[in-house]
């Protein structure tokens, strides 16, 4: 009696677990697959499913290639359609639903960029579950971490919804290995998509030759301290030296210093480098919010009272206009 | 101009009382969540770029009311009579227990929102991109998914685009996008869309005045139920300052010997 009970309850288990299956719908600029989906594959692999990856654009076959390769994934759904130009949210989720009343995915998740932010919970809504956001830790299908508070605390929560919904926190997972897997590949269900909602209109995206903010090895960044845009020169510089990307506090955004996708904090980009280079940055709370978790952090001020320097491995009480020249000319 | 369809168009506003951007919170002893008796609360920050958005839109004659709708404890309403003096024209409060409050999901506050945009037929609800508290930054999309309306989040710029759609720059991870949406939709205020105007003495004044219709859940026949359960608030891990270096040449050695720097 016991051992069939058993039996049957691991039978049960079993099943329910080959049923469980995720679905990582996949970010990118109908080129490349943007980094963040690798992170949030990783997230994905910790729920201990099937994963499949949903890649929807306007020019979708050529990124599945590169979906289908990478370690972990079992299925590349693909969605080629000219009115999914520009990722537009509203048919984005029109994509994703029809693939959730295909296969009954157990979770939909993506990396918590500005993309899966506006996706995610556009898609819980519909499906009326609440989602998670931001999760940095997975600690079982449904039991997760996430920060709260601009960083302040962090809240272990279980989800009880029938669909996890979940954005993961990039700079927590490792990227996936683009290599090595092996996935089919299948077209996505056929869908009205509805095109009266909303119109892409255009972008206008900041180029650089520098590494991407939110994955790059090392960051410099700036803050009021720098007193002009022009005196950003002196970051530019320096970051070139080392190869490093270039950050920004969000008051030197909102002087107009430099454009606001460079904002680190809260509210803006969060980085979790090897080195971190806060020049000038006094060390808000929201600003910490978006860089405490690298791996070392140099503060160079000349307020010794200043906020960031409780959080900075190696902290340089100086002026920045004399220190910053001086060690893009050392290294 | 004078057919111009701002002249009717009716404009919801969500705005939550939440700790002082400013306050450094703590982790309860309990873990059950963070210390908020005696500490400063105030109208979350993204809330007040969304309603000075809504009172712009008034002022600019596109939009013909604004109504101003929280969510939360009875301390709600002092929110809600900030934002009636800073040109709400009315507001609800859907109020919960405090005891309720800490269960509260964004899901339940967007079931609320839809309730009242679909019943009184608002043409755009505009919210804060997050609140400060949770971070969740779901609100908008949950609302906007519910009613099938199309959204603009982390909107930077908003126009009106005719009579029917509204222009709407966003603030994207690589720059900037320009979308256009139908009416009715959903809004989500980023930081850059505007620069809150503070409510002068004669306004708090005569925001006393102005209506404040009080609703619960209850009535508006909201399903409350948990979805997510909270099993511990903890503090982060704790960094500790590793002291200051005397001068350039000695930071870049100590880099070098961490590994950090080649």
């Amino acid at each position: 009696m016991l051992s069939s009970r058993s039996l049957l309850s691991r039978t049960a288990r079993v099943a329910g677990r080959r049923f469980n299956s995720t679905l990582v719908v996949a970010e990118h600029n109908d080129d490349k697959l943007a980094p963040v989906t690798l992170n949030a594959i990783s997230g994905a692999a910790k729920l201990g499913a099937d994963i499949s990856v949903l890649v929807a654009g306007a020019n979708a076959t050529k990124v599945a290639g590169e979906v289908a390769k990478i370690a972990n994934v079992k299925r590349v759904l693909v969605a080629q359609d000219e009115k999914l130009k520009g990722a537009l949210p509203e048919r984005v989720t029109d994509v994703i639903l029809a693939s959730q009343e295909q296969f009954k995915f157990t979770s939909i998740v993506a990396g918590a960029s500005a993309f899966g932010r506006s996706v995610i919970p556009r898609v819980a809504g519909h499906l009326n579950v609440s989602p998670i956001s931001d999760v940095t830790e997975v600690h079982s299908c449904d039991t997760y971490s996430r920060p709260i508070y601009a960083g302040n605390a962090i809240a272990k929560v279980k989800s009880t919804a029938p669909v996890k919904l979940i954005t993961f926190r990039g700079t927590a997972f490792p990227p996936a290995a683009t290599e090595g897997g092996s996935a089919t590949s299948e077209d996505a269900l056929k869908t009205d998509i509805n095109v009266e909602l909303s119109e892409f209109l255009g972008q206008e995206l900041s180029k650089s030759e520098r590494p991407d903010l939110a994955t790059a090895k090392i960051v410099v960044s700036g803050g009021r301290g720098l007193k002009s845009g022009d005196n950003f020169k002196l970051i530019y510089d320096l970051a070139d030296k080392m190869g490093a990307a270039v950050g920004a506090s969000r008051a030197a955004v909102d002087a107009g210093y430099v454009p606001n996708d460079m904002q680190v904090g809260q509210t803006g980009k969060i980085v979790a480098p090897e080195l971190y280079i806060a020049v000038g940055i006094s060390g808000a709370i929201q600003h910490l919010a978006g860089m405490k978790d690298s791996k070392v952090i140099v503060a160079i001020n000349k307020d010794k009272e200043a906020p960031i320097f409780q959080v900075a491995d190696f902290g340089l009480e100086a002026d920045l206009f004399k220190a910053v020249p001086e060690m893009t000319k050392l290294l | 101009m004078c057919d111009r369809f701002g002249a009717s168009m009716r404009v919801l506003v969500g705005v939550k009382r939440v700790i002082d951007y400013a306050v450094k919170v703590r982790v309860r002893p309990d873990k059950k969540g963070v210390v908020t008796d005696n500490v400063q609360h105030s109208m979350n920050p993204f809330d007040e770029i969304a309603l000075e958005e809504a009172v712009k839109l008034k002022e600019a004659k596109v939009a013909k009311e604004v109504v101003a709708v929280s969510f939360g404890p009875t301390k709600s309403q002092e929110v809600l009579r900030t934002a009636l003096a800073k040109g709400a024209d009315k507001a609800i409060h859907i109020a919960v227990d405090d005891a309720a409050v800490e269960k509260v999901e964004p899901i339940h506050v967007a079931r609320a929102l839809a309730k009242i945009a679909q019943d009184e037929k608002f043409d755009v609800v505009i919210v804060g991109k997050q609140a400060i508290d949770d971070d969740a930054n779901q609100t908008g999309q949950l609302l906007a998914g519910m009613l099938k309306w199309p959204q603009a989040v982390f909107a930077s710029k908003v126009e009106a685009d005719g009579v029917s759609h509204l222009k709407v720059t966003r603030e994207v991870d690589g720059g900037l996008d320009t979308i256009k949406v139908k009416l009715p939709a959903v809004l989500s205020a980023d930081l850059r869309l505007n620069t809150p105007r503070y409510a002068t003495l004669p306004n708090i004044m005569k925001a006393k005045k102005k209506p404040l219709d009080k609703k619960t859940p209850a009535d508006l026949g909201i399903d409350m139920s948990a979805q997510t359960e909270t099993l511990e608030v903890s503090e982060p891990p704790v960094r500790k300052a590793g002291g200051f270096v005397e001068d350039v040449p000695t930071l870049i050695s100590k880099l070098k010997e961490k590994g950090v720097l080649q």
